[in-house]
């Protein structure tokens, strides 16, 4: 296995949802496009940061790629595989391989079953479908192994969900998402419900366990601060599209898309001094409402640079220097 | 200095009855805030923030909750002991509130020009129709496009950032001496979030009102803040000017909170600082120092007693056991 494979490799991603009562006859009419075209890839240990505000498409991205929606076109190829096409029973066993954790510790664990159970969850249905062979007691010591390993202690594994602090219920979801050995870990605003003494703790967890088993993340944040720490590289997205994307410290050094650059200067940093120097570049308006597909640049009701051409011409991510593509004329041409 | 002080908060205590015990979210609160100064509160969830500045209100839910102790002085009177006809000239009007969500913060059954019509005829004496022109004077100030027209829509007709134009808009309407902000910018987007604390900044520093600013993002007490009180476990641990807190925290939470956060200045580095452990649970809580189980500089005396405030001078004060003894 070589340092450069490419595990995931996500190509021309759409999600449209319909919206609106159907008529009798015919199909829907109107959709949100929630995510309008979106590609990257990530290689085998690197960590993949998506950022972006709400209603960017960052969770409905992650959804599509582990097809808990079903994508309304593209490709999303794991190890090879297109997922979109399999057929259901391969689709699981494909699956084992891509777990997710998700934003809220509170709504993604069964308030009814013990850690213990939540966490051997997946290895019992993996059993039932005969893709895993286990037995009981190895069960049990792997749910004990995962629990010491994400930092709780194995005698909490017959407690309930409701009896942990919003940190520890992450780790709950963190060792559940790990107990099936994936390669991928599709991490959906995994520490924004939490406190940030908490969240220092759960995002250096993050990068241990990264460490320790050569886990390959897509991470998706909302807090720029978060994703630069995690991230090897970076993804921007922003009305259903990515805008931009780069290895983290070049993004982080040298923004190229106005969006991106507006971001950053928006995002406060935790020191008066700096903060009393910097000149913020102010967006007006809001996200516009992903309702209807646009023929310009997604960006161009907000961006203080555009010209008569974004208005027109959606601009495609391109290669603007090594290894960073960004999506804006300022850097090509429209073809 | 002293005379330039609008609320002086004293020791506050606000305690809540529960089931399993008392919950002692704010134990011993003290504060001063001067006139068109922007003080922050920060703390983590459950620290006591909200509590403490909607005892200043004098707003706790009795029961199960109380304000137990303590003085809140607005201009030399104490609004706990005040009652609640005298009360209700101050709220809304000298001390007015901004909260986090402007979804369940407006009435969604009543047009914007309805809300706020109704708090400047109460407070300000005019006539309707003066009101509104008021209320649009206001609402162009916090910058929404078309106030004549948009004034008479419902708030579910505005976005989220529009929202809360609305509701600085109507927090300023009675040009109050204090404006408490609850969060106000945390369920916004980062550029969402520069416009409003932007908008924040200009028009207080225009209509000279003092802002207590409460919030779990040091980013933005950074940005906006004169003065800042760390709260933890219903205390305040670290009180100061921001720029002295956080050119050198002194109490080992401020230092652990101030390291722990992600920075976008700052290359990645291997580890973030964490601090290790969960926030105590407030129920029945001993007089010790809350934060000795998460403390790395912990002492015997840690467990058995809570340490006084240090004084500095120049309102800096911490209390820590590590400053007591030094003394």
């Amino acid at each position: 296995m070589t340092e450069n494979e490419v595990l995931l490799d996500v190509k021309d991603l759409k999600m449209h949802f319909p919206i609106g009562s159907k008529s009798m006859i015919g199909p829907h009419k109107n959709f949100i496009y929630a995510v309008d075209g979106v590609d990257f890839k990530i290689k085998k240990g690197e960590t993949l940061g998506l950022v972006g505000e709400s209603g960017c498409g960052k969770s409905t991205t992650a959804r599509a790629v582990a097809q808990l929606y079903k994508p309304t076109a593209g490709e999303v190829i794991l190890k090879g595989k297109d997922l979109t096409k399999l057929k259901a029973n391969d689709l699981i066993a494909a699956r084992k391989n891509m777990q997710m954790v998700f934003q809220d510790p509170y709504a993604s664990l069964n308030p009814r079953m013990t850690s213990g159970d939540i966490i051997a969850e997946p290895m019992r249905i993996y059993q039932m479908k005969g893709i895993l062979q286990m037995t009981k007691k190895e069960m049990d010591e792997r749910v004990e192994q995962l629990m010491e390993r994400v930092g709780l202690s194995r005698f909490f594994r017959n407690r309930y969900p409701h009896e942990f602090s919003g940190g520890q219920r992450q780790r709950i979801g963190i060792a559940r998402a790990l107990a099936l050995r994936p390669e991928l870990v599709l991490c959906d605003e995994p520490v924004s419900a939490l406190d940030v003494s908490i969240q220092a703790q759960i995002l250096n967890l993050f990068k241990d366990l990264q460490d320790e088993f050569g886990l390959t993340y897509l991470f998706i944040a909302h807090d720029l601060a978060v994703i630069q720490y995690i991230s090897t590289r970076v993804a921007v997205m922003y009305l259903g599209t990515v805008a931009e994307i780069s290895g983290s410290a070049e993004l982080y050094k040298k923004p190229l898309h106005p969006y991106t650059q507006a971001l950053l200067s928006a995002a406060p940093i935790p020191d008066p001094k700096i903060e009393k120097e910097r000149k913020r570049i102010i967006l007006t308006g809001d996200v516009p409402s992903p309702d209807k597909q646009r023929p310009g640049c997604p960006f161009y009701d907000r961006c203080w640079k555009h010209m008569d051409k974004c208005k027109d011409h959606k601009p495609r991510l391109r290669e603007a220097a090594p290894g960073h593509e960004v999506a804006c004329f300022l850097y090509h041409d429209p073809d | 200095m002293t005379e330039d002080v609008i609320l002086q908060v004293k020791d506050l205590k606000t305690y809540f009855h529960v089931d399993e015990g008392i919950v002692k979210a704010v134990d011993g609160v003290s504060f001063n805030l001067r006139k068109g100064e922007t003080l922050g509160i920060v703390g983590e969830s459950g620290s006591g923030k909200s509590v403490t500045n909607l005892s200043v209100i004098n707003m706790i839910p009795n029961p199960p909750g109380k304000i137990v102790g303590g003085e809140v002085l607005f201009m030399g009177k104490d609004l706990i002991k005040m009652p609640v006809s005298e009360l209700r000239s101050i709220r809304g009007n000298k001390i007015s509130m901004i909260f986090q969500d402007p979804m369940t913060s407006l009435n969604p059954f009543l047009r914007i020009s309805t809300q706020m019509v109704e708090t400047i005829v109460l407070h300000q004496g005019l006539d309707k129709k003066a009101a509104k022109e008021k209320a649009i004077e206001m609402l162009k100030l916090a910058g929404i496009p078309a106030p004549e027209k948009r004034i008479d829509q419902y708030p579910h007709q505005f976005s989220g950032g529009m929202r809360q134009r609305v509701m600085i808009a109507m927090g300023l309407s009675c040009n109050p001496e204090i404006l408490i902000a609850d969060e106000p910018t945390s369920a916004l987007d980062v550029t969402i979030q520069a416009q409003i604390l932007d908008l924040m900044k200009d028009l207080t520093a225009r209509l000279g009102t003092a802002v207590i600013l409460i919030t779990h993002s040091l980013g933005v007490v950074a940005g906006m803040c004169d003065t800042l009180c760390v709260m933890y476990a219903g205390r305040v641990v670290e009180r100061g000017l921001t720029s002295e807190i956080f050119a050198e925290p002194k109490h080992p939470y401020t230092q652990g909170l101030i390291k722990s956060v992600p920075r976008l200045d700052q290359a990645s580095g291997d580890r973030l600082n964490s601090i290790r452990g969960q926030p105590p649970n407030v129920i029945d809580l001993p007089d010790c120092c809350p934060f000795y189980p998460r403390c790395d500089k912990a002492m015997d005396i840690c467990k058995r007693k809570y340490p006084a405030a240090t004084e500095y001078g120049n309102g800096r004060a911490v209390s820590c056991w590590l400053y007591t003894e030094a003394k």
